[in-house]
């Protein structure tokens, strides 16, 4: 049965007392997909079409308004509409992403280009498995728009197509490459005469100096303590190589507790044991923590690259945020200290019951053309997977400094994806299980054994589907 | 009254109910149904599980957790509310004793109840926000406090042992100003006589409160009790804004694992209709047993 049938007949027999059942199918689970009226735009494929875009299809984009606010999107569709200037673009953003598209999705009418981000992302585990997300494939073999002589996936960044893939389908296009790691203030820094450490012991000495100058030498988003997980499992990696993360993201059984975690979680227990965290910084949120930061009162924060467009407005001049490796354990390390995590963030997708998927998937060779790429980097000051786009486009000073990081780095970039997998496990349980752990609760041990039974316990949940990676 | 009678009721009576059927009765009845699915979300594709997800609600020990704290909000934001809210009524309309023959309200009353009446008018939004900053841990109006007479408070909203019941004072705070208008509204309407006569036998204010005020106000008490519970058992807004659930689940309530389960961080919206209508029924029974146990003779005032 189909929601418009059911709402036709009963229109037309003017039923008013609509038997319940009746209504349950015509509502919320019973939604037709694409049948009935639901006409699919498919244009003919040539040398100047390769994805085949019907010429006068519209086109629906939909946007999450956060950091990155919309007007970078808005010049992109103006460039869509420039190669297409029959399609009709239609725009809306909106920081409820779930909520807003939930019932289009059920229904078979979803738009064709979404932004999958923010704190009302969906949970892509459940849209892959439910199969609601185009395949993308296409896109990846399609010639570049403005690099003559490559394809799309001849340009972009390596583990960009990696991290939006699901059992080798590549369904979700990642466009801004993210950088992980310790975050510090060089004027801070060169006006006190500190110098950032590469090995942990040299770190904790110059923790235990900082915090005998007056400032702390750490602070952290203590209502969102999965920020902390990050340099922490970065350790770990660099200490035990990628495997750890590959264990870690297939859900192996005692991943969590590794040598490498374990030797991780034991070198980070030193920032709680000896007090080298800002007094009440459990009680902060990502923002309090950044802008007490900002303020001086903490020398490091653990963040992603979006930090410097996200304290833009409290950031005070000359501040020079720069970003840093986390440091090394020691001599054993199996990657050096140049290495950090680098990854494709920030996800768009194309439904699989759009109207115009071919339209969908144009987007996205606009957004990864190098023009469309520039703009995005001048406009909100952040990387994107297209390699190279950074030529000629002047960075601030904390992005630079990103740019820097990943040339150091190099091949030895890592990363992990359990949280794209599986997001209740880093939201939820590993979320929680670091709160525990840097507000000095529980001990390294206990942390371990605590993401271990989260992880347990969706390795165990049969609703869920299981992702495994090989490298 | 015989031609134009059923067309008239039809009209003022068809359009609402037909509302309340759509927009209220249909999605009751759709939760219902999906929570015997395990529907997740986002395809029309649902498959009858029977009563898996109900079973799997009684292993879940972070569904048990959070209808802990649900308990303890229901055993204590009605009695904290109530208790407050009759005191400052009390104390706004009759509590005003010395100087002036009569039954008098404290003086600048008419301040106090304009005072007590904001919380009510914000949006609880705001309220959580507001309660953010005062609670913040360094640069936050009770550490401050705390610190210029020399002591250093806790985190507050991120110490577990402290999260739950800062969210609990917050919510008694911003339903007090209500019930205090609510039940100062009641008291107006008991005769003066009545505390005349008692003020002559020379009863205290605690005796006046519990033999006179409460026994005629009885039927507010109740209501108010009522809605407290049924406010006690959702929370929702109020605790996903001010910890959504933390530190590590300790200020978790049943609404934040429901939301959690359909839009943060799975799909399981089979899974969240099941918490949904174990939801229905404890508030349900709640109201149900409050309305039991409240029922006393009414006493007519003329």
């Amino acid at each position: 049965m189909d929601r418009r049938d059911i709402l036709r007949r009963g229109a037309a027999a003017g039923l008013l007392a609509t038997p319940a059942a009746g209504l349950l199918a015509g509502c919320a689970t019973g939604g037709g997909g694409d049948s009935g009226d639901g006409k699919v735009y498919k244009g003919t494929k040539s040398a100047q079409n390769p994805l085949g875009v019907a010429e006068d299809a519209p086109l629906e984009v939909v946007i999450f308004s956060g950091g990155f606010g919309e007007e970078y999107a808005k010049a992109h569709e103006a460039m869509y509409t420039a190669h297409h200037p029959k399609a009709k673009i239609k725009h809306s953003a909106t920081q409820e992403i779930s909520k807003t598209l939930q019932p289009r999705f059920v229904d078979g009418t979803p738009p064709d280009v979404v932004n999958n981000s923010g704190a009302g992302q969906i949970d892509f585990n459940g849209l892959v498995s439910q199969n609601a997300l185009a395949d993308l494939g296409e896109l990846l073999a399609a010639p570049s728009l403005d690099v003559p002589g490559k394809t799309v996936r001849d340009t972009l960044l390596p583990g960009a197509v990696e991290v939006g893939s699901y059992d080798d389908r590549f369904l979700v296009m990642n466009y801004t490459y993210t950088v992980y790691g310790i975050w510090h203030s060089t004027k801070l820094f060169a006006d006190r005469g500190w110098e950032y450490a590469k090995t942990w012991d040299e770190h904790i000495a110059l923790c235990k100096k900082i915090k005998a100058a007056g400032v702390a030498p750490w602070t952290y988003a203590g209502k969102h303590p999965r920020y902390m997980s990050w340099p922490l499992i970065s350790t770990a990696i660099k200490f035990g190589g990628t495997s750890v993360a590959v264990a870690i993201d297939n859900l192996e059984p005692n991943a969590w507790r590794s040598d490498a975690m374990r030797t991780a979680a034991d070198a980070w227990h030193q920032i709680v044991k000896d007090k080298l965290i800002l007094d009440g910084s459990p009680g902060l949120d990502h923002v309090q923590s950044q802008t007490a930061w900002c303020q001086g009162k903490a020398a490091f924060i653990s963040c992603g690259s979006w930090l410097e467009n996200e304290q833009k407005a409290v950031t005070p001049a000359g501040f020079n945020m720069t970003v840093a490796p986390t440091p090394s354990l020691g001599a054993g390390d199996k990657l050096p200290f140049e290495a950090v995590r680098g990854t494709a963030g920030e996800p768009f997708m194309v439904p699989a019951k759009a109207r115009n998927v071919a339209g969908g998937l144009e987007f996205f060779r606009t957004m990864l053309s190098k023009q469309g790429a520039q703009d995005f980097t001048r406009k909100v000051a952040s990387l994107t997977v297209v390699a190279g786009a950074t030529e000629g486009v002047e960075l601030p000073y904390g992005l630079s400094t990103v740019v820097k990081a990943l040339d150091a780095s190099g091949d030895n970039g890592f990363n992990w994806v359990y949280n794209n997998y599986y997001r209740k496990l880093e939201r939820n349980l590993v979320d929680a299980a670091c709160g525990e752990f840097f507000s000095g609760r529980i001990g390294p041990a206990e942390f371990l054994d605590q993401c271990q039974k989260g992880a347990d316990s969706i390795a165990q949940d049969s609703s869920v589907k299981k992702y495994k990676r090989s490298a | 009254m015989k031609h134009g009678k059923y067309p008239l009721i039809l009209t003022f009576l068809v359009p609402p109910l037909l509302l309340y059927v759509v927009f209220v009765v249909s999605p009751y009845l759709q939760a219902f149904q999906i929570s015997t699915t395990d529907w997740m979300g986002y395809s029309a594709q649902a498959d009858p599980v029977g009563l898996a997800n109900f079973k799997a609600l009684w292993h879940d020990d972070y569904v048990w957790n959070a209808l802990r704290n649900n308990v303890v909000l229901l055993a204590l934001v009605p009695v904290l509310t109530i208790a407050l809210g009759l005191f400052f009524a009390t104390m706004l309309s009759m509590g005003g004793r010395r100087g002036r023959a009569g039954v008098t309200g404290v003086r600048g009353g008419a301040f106090y109840r304009t005072v007590y009446f904001f919380p009510q008018v914000l949006s609880v939004v705001i309220i959580a926000a507001l309660w953010k900053e005062v609670l913040h841990p360094t640069s936050g109006l009770f550490n401050g406090t705390l610190r210029a007479v020399g002591l250093s408070g806790p985190s507050w909203l991120g110490d577990p042992r402290f999260a739950f019941w800062c969210v609990l004072a917050v919510m008694v705070w911003a339903n007090v100003g209500f019930y205090v208008v609510l039940f100062g509204a009641a008291m107006s309407a008991i005769p003066r006589e009545i505390y005349e006569a008692v003020l002559l036998d020379g009863a205290s204010r605690w005796t006046t409160l519990r033999r006179i005020t409460i026994p005629l106000l009885w039927d507010t008490v109740q209501v108010a009790w009522i809605y407290l519970a049924i406010a006690a058992l959702d929370g929702f807004i109020l605790v996903q804004l001010m910890t959504n659930g933390g530190p590590n689940f300790s200020s978790d309530v049943i609404g934040v694992r429901m939301y959690d389960t359909a839009f943060g961080s799975e799909t399981k919206f089979g899974y969240a209709s099941a918490i949904g209508v174990v939801m229905f029924f404890l508030t349900l029974s709640v109201a149900v047993l409050a309305l039991r146990a409240g029922r006393r003779e009414r006493i007519e005032l003329s």
